[in-house]
């Protein structure tokens, strides 16, 4: 595939060769602890956890993978990390099958297609594998919890907020929203205006504007909105795409630092434009935090304090006690909001 | 052709004269047209043009697309189409983008030079499959714009390029301005006049016209149509090219789908400044008050307070428009030839 990255190249060689140790290893000591009856370790627990993301070098779950692996250090267990080159519905079968057959003791997955890999999850959780799912949820029955990053209300009542802080509670703002057809973008929005509705009076939504997630079409709507509002106070924009192209667009723009802007973006996109002052801060999900939470949720399905029923607590280190709900889901809290005191420790 | 050439000796007849203003028309009827949405435009909102933002964005805007529509202009007078534009620009965009993260510190101009000539090459990809295989344009170049776009997924995969790996004096560029007219702007006109000038007055230039006009009779006339026809697909990659390399500097974010539609945009400023599908007839002028028209009527339409979802039906009422008033004249042309030559006898 052409040149590629160089230096992410030399990354990914580099986690493949590590992975690749780390699986010799925990292949070994599975294969130890189950014929011995124990090692020296203090419990019979089988701490190997494997993490398999969409797919490998993609800086999101380089990030979520790496909180995996603090926690896993922090609990003693065995970190290991394998994927696919490519997010394909059926490239995770293979990776959960050989995880199996290592014996591994929880597999952490970001499922590319809620039905596709479920017969090789189901097949593992036979065999004695935990099985918990981030980022990206498969059907209920094929796992024992779901890592919910962030739920539809918790997403809105964030950009809320933010942008209330931004412009004093008064004002008018606009939207810049995906596509017009988007499901989470539409659910997200209805949301806000129900909450700006109730608890901003003073703040005015004049209007939502869709840039289909295309970064000219973004940028385009952003200047139209400008132009068209002259006493905008700021835009929300819960797209990714959308806040970088509307970010781009102000920082050049005679609106700049006039104008707020937030939303839901990753700090690679916005670290130009909140160094530079046109964003003060932005919401999303930590990644380190999701791969953490996963790690301690397996460990404790793993270790059999919970089973993944509603009301079961587990203790997440760092970021303290966790309660399972409703289909087994456990959400990881409020978005985490990104500003420049903290947006240099994150590169996703 | 035959239209756009007086002729030269005989005393001018009042109806060739007529003709020959009905013919300027052509893109004097669109100007006005984009002079009438600018004048509409700013009486609602005088920021549409008296601000600072309004005032760059309406030159900046459709500079872009201006580049592409030129050297598709070139392109639709051979007669032919090139609708993998919009691929070969965003394979350029990502290009520029990977040049400055993989080889810190490349001087801007080197990458120029790059995304030209990854530009050209596909176009000369194009220009060769269509000259030589003897296959209709529209086929070959939607294969390419799969192609070219499919190796751009293959190549980016999830990653895209954030302003903040590109340097800020290349940035700069996109947003720029000397004498309070963006940079984007003076290269686009730079392109725009060279080109124009080509077309009009060298020899290869109304050959394009001739290869339009009529494929085969250019070449039992002994014209060069396989080089020409080439020519006109290399310079149609290389403008996109360009305009690759100066999307990255104007949108700081290049993903995978950069330029995704771009091809309609450019044939559609085209068709809408008058050049004919059919090959032959138009100028670059009139492609290039196309774009500007296209584009500036999408920024006009949300402060005239036309909701989002009727803009793309304007954009296509436009073109059907134009193609109708074209043939139209066309007709009416013909009509007061035929009633000339009956007055002459």
């Amino acid at each position: 595939m052409f040149t590629h990255d160089r230096k992410r190249r030399l990354g990914v060689s580099i986690t493949a060769l590590a992975v690749g140790a780390a699986l010799a290893l925990t292949g070994c000591s599975a294969g130890g602890g189950g014929d011995a009856g124990s090692s020296d370790g203090a419990s019979d627990a089988n701490l190997a956890i494997t993490f398999l993301p969409k797919n490998l070098g993609n800086p999101y779950f380089d990030t979520s993978n790496a909180g995996g692996e603090e926690a896993i250090k922090e609990f003693g267990g065995t970190y290991a990390e394998v994927g696919p080159a490519e997010a394909s519905p059926t490239s995770q079968v293979t990776f959960i099958q050989t995880a199996a057959q290592q014996g591994v003791g929880g597999l952490v997955v970001s499922a590319n297609d809620p039905e596709a890999i479920c017969d090789a999850l189901n097949e593992a959780r036979d065999a004695g594998v935990k099985v918990v799912t981030f980022d990206s949820d498969t059907n209920p029955d094929c796992r024992d919890l779901f890592i919910n990053q962030a739920t539809a209300e918790g997403i809105a009542k964030s950009q809320v907020d933010l942008i209330a802080e931004q412009i004093g509670d008064a004002g008018q703002v606009a939207i810049l929203s995906a596509s017009a057809n988007a499901t989470n973008q539409n659910a997200w929005i209805e949301l806000m205006k129900t909450d700006l509705a109730d608890n901003h009076p003073n703040i005015e939504l004049v209007e939502t504007v869709y840039g289909d997630d295309d970064d000219q079409t973004s940028f385009d709507k952003t200047a139209a909105l400008l132009q068209t509002y002259p006493d905008l106070k700021g835009i929300i924009s819960p797209t990714t795409v959308g806040i970088s192209a509307a970010a781009r667009y102000l920082s050049t723009s005679e609106y700049k630092g006039k104008v707020a802007l937030t939303g839901l973006g990753t700090p690679n996109q916005m670290r130009e434009y909140v160094k530079d002052g046109t964003v003060t801060a932005f919401a999303l999900w930590n990644p380190a935090d999701l791969g953490y939470l996963a790690a301690y949720a397996t460990k404790a399905l793993i270790e059999g304090d919970i089973t993944g029923k509603e009301g079961d607590t587990f203790d997440a280190g760092k970021l303290g006690e966790y309660e399972v709900g409703a289909d087994s889901v456990v959400l990881l809290g409020d978005p985490y909001v990104f500003n420049a005191d903290n947006i240099d420790d994150f590169d996703f | 052709m035959t239209a756009t050439v007086a002729p030269p000796t005989a005393p001018v007849h009042p109806v060739s004269r007529a003709a020959g203003r009905i013919l300027k028309a052509r893109e004097t009827g669109i100007l006005i047209a984009l002079i009438a949405v600018i004048v509409v435009a700013t009486i609602r909102n005088p920021a549409f043009l008296f601000s600072s933002d309004g005032f760059r964005d309406l030159l900046l805007t459709p500079s872009l697309l201006l580049l592409v529509a030129v050297g598709q202009a070139v392109v639709i007078i051979t007669r032919n189409v090139d609708l993998s534009v919009g691929s070969i620009l965003g394979l350029t965009a990502y290009l520029t983008g990977r040049l400055f993260i993989d080889l810190q510190g490349i001087p801007p101009i080197l990458v120029f030079v790059a995304g030209v000539a990854l530009g050209a090459f596909l176009g000369l990809v194009n220009g060769a499959l269509v000259a030589f295989a003897k296959v209709p344009a529209l086929v070959i170049t939607l294969g390419t714009l799969y192609i070219y776009r499919g190796i751009n997924v293959a190549w980016a995969g999830g990653d895209r390029i954030n302003a903040s790996d590109l340097p800020a004096d290349f940035r700069g560029l996109g947003t720029g301005q000397i004498l309070g007219i963006p940079i984007l702007t003076i290269i686009a006109a730079i392109v725009l006049v060279a080109a124009a000038w080509y077309l009009r007055n060298l020899r290869s230039g109304r050959e394009l016209y001739a290869i339009g006009s009529d494929p085969a009779a250019a070449h039992l006339y002994g014209l060069r149509v396989t080089s020409r026809v080439l020519g006109a697909f290399l310079v149609s990659g290389a403008l996109s090219g360009l305009a690759g390399v100066l999307y990255a500097a104007r949108y700081g974010t290049v993903s995978s789908a950069a330029g995704t539609g771009w091809e309609l945009q450019a044939i559609g400023a085209a068709v809408i400044g008058g050049v004919a599908i059919s090959g032959g007839v138009g100028t670059v002028w009139g492609a290039a008050i196309g774009a500007y028209l296209l584009l500036t009527i999408n920024r006009a339409l949300p402060i005239l307070g036309i909701e989002d979802f009727w803009q793309r039906a304007v954009v296509g009422v436009l073109i059907i428009g134009a193609i109708v008033l074209d043939r139209l004249l066309a007709l009416r042309q013909s009509r007061k030839l035929l009633e000339a030559r009956e007055d002459d006898r």
